[in-house]
């Protein structure tokens, strides 16, 4: 897997996974995995595997920490030594410490943090199996941990990446795209508001092609929040069977 | 103006629910006259208010709610208790003296210590301050007897029942008394401890099955028939 692949597209058009440019990689995301955190969520976003819980809205502590006027969103994204294939030293490194703040800023436009001043809420993010875009199906699983929670919101984040990879924009990079191909465009949104709470670019594309690169990955957004919601419903599903028995 | 849901239909936060000549009612928002859910739940519409019965939520005080709580310090003209929600609430001295309060003549601990519990209600709360609690009514105070037991404080209307139907059938045909904490804490007192497990067990029920239908002739039935194991048991 360290050795560098010679083509990142066939003459076909297919990708070393054998995807199409504009397709996503298989998600599987399951709500309410934990029962010592208030709300939880896993997801498998291609070979990704990450849990997250949420605690709260609790006291903060330290309480020097606690807003007058609003809740306090906290977020841990930490890698599990074993997520990579070289060990990663448990310690919160550089990327993890803005990965964090990054998580953070795109999920507290969605939750009304005015409700519950003097409060904290604490996502945990726990990354077991990395493969590039982690950062985005993290947030899609910390969105589905803070509603499980019971914590308001306007609405769930659903977050994807699309990039270039040789001479072509694609949808949902997978780790060797991201690592040999030249750009990345992550993007996070609010599909029912239409709002966009994450956007970052790493890598050089024209102008052109970094918009071809944002709508491709908010289609791919799109798509994930309908698996996002269905998970959620799903945990659900038997309640509203029963109740349709009742009318 | 249409509504965009079924009744009952499962909604997601952030679900378009109605738009136009609506009310916002609980767990929902308005924005640019359109009403979206904010949390998982059972969409529903009555009188043109869109409300969403939450299928989690957590307990948030309010004025006048009988809560269940644990005394967690006792402090200089006070007690801190947790009361399962957001903030932790205070219950004052003078409160549970009624009288002045002296700190040189009293020792607070004396009345209350820390991991007592208490039953108590919101006398004040706010956005600014914590919930501030007192026991000067009657049914209020320490708790000396019976048994606590937890519940998602969304289940505690299904525990009551219309119109209290079903908490009255438990009392009747368990003998105990039961007080309901709105912040989803129970306590069960009986004259036997074999009373209470009774209650406990049917009240677990409740929240296992919380929304399935004819819940009530099913504890009904429940209660019948561990009753005559109980009978059987005693007799052999």
């Amino acid at each position: 897997m360290s050795e560098k692949p010679e083509k990142l597209i066939d003459k076909k058009g297919l990708r070393l996974d054998g995807r199409k440019p504009d397709e996503l990689r298989p998600i599987k995301i399951e709500v309410g995995v934990l029962s010592n955190a208030d709300g939880s969520a896993y997801i498998e976003h291609g070979k990704n595997k990450i849990l997250a819980a949420a605690f709260g809205p609790r006291e903060m502590h330290p309480k020097h920490l606690t807003l007058p006027d609003r809740m306090v969103l906290r977020c841990r994204y930490h890698m599990a030594p074993f997520s990579v294939q070289e060990r990663k030293s448990p310690a919160p490194s550089r990327r993890e410490i803005e990965l964090s703040k990054v998580i953070r800023e795109a999920l507290e436009p969605a939750v009304f943090v005015e409700y519950y001043p003097r409060t904290g809420v604490d996502i945990f993010i726990e990354v077991l199996q990395a493969d590039g875009g982690t950062r985005c199906a993290s947030i899609t699983a910390a969105a589905l941990a803070l509603a499980d929670a019971g914590i308001p919101m306007r609405d769930l984040v659903a977050a994807c990446a699309a990039g270039k990879v040789g001479d072509t924009v694609v949808l949902d990079l997978m780790d060797t795209e991201d690592k040999v191909g030249s750009a990345d465009v992550p993007v996070a949104i609010m599909p029912n508001l239409n709002a966009v709470t994450l956007l970052q670019m790493d890598g050089i594309l024209t102008f052109e092609e970094f918009e071809r690169a944002v709508d491709l990955a908010i289609e791919g957004c799109k798509k994930i929040y309908a698996v996002q919601k269905e998970a959620l419903k799903a945990r659900y599903m038997a309640v509203k069977q029963e109740e349709e028995v009742e009318e | 103006m249409p509504t965009f849901f079924e009744k009952k239909q499962i909604v997601t936060p952030g679900e378009l629910l109605a738009e136009g000549d609506y009310i916002a009612g609980e767990n929902t928002y308005e924005e640019n006259k359109k009403i979206y859910a904010a949390r998982i739940g059972l969409a529903n519409c009555e009188n043109k208010k869109v409300n969403v019965v939450a299928l989690r939520a957590f307990y948030y005080p309010k004025v006048g709610d009988i809560v269940i709580g644990t005394v967690l310090e006792v402090g200089f003209n006070g007690w801190t208790v947790d009361v399962k929600a957001p903030y932790t609430a205070l219950l004052r001295a003078s409160d549970v003296l009624s009288r002045p309060f002296k700190p040189q003549n009293d020792d607070l601990s004396h009345f209350l210590n820390t991991g007592d519990l208490i039953v108590a209600k919101i006398a004040s709360f706010d956005r600014a301050h914590d919930p501030q609690l007192t026991v000067s009514e009657p049914g209020l105070g320490k708790i000396t007897r019976g048994q606590i037991m937890k519940v998602t404080p969304t289940k505690i209307p299904r525990v009551i029942g219309r119109k209290g139907s079903m908490i009255s059938l438990i009392k009747q045909e368990t003998g105990c008394q039961i007080i309901l904490g709105i912040n989803g804490v129970i306590l069960v007192t009986g004259k036997k401890p074999e009373d209470e497990e009774l209650a406990m067990m049917a009240i677990q029920k409740i929240e296992e099955e919380s929304h399935t239908s004819g819940l009530t002739d099913r504890i009904t039935q429940f209660l019948k028939e561990e009753k005559a194991k109980r009978e059987e048991n005693k007799n052999e």
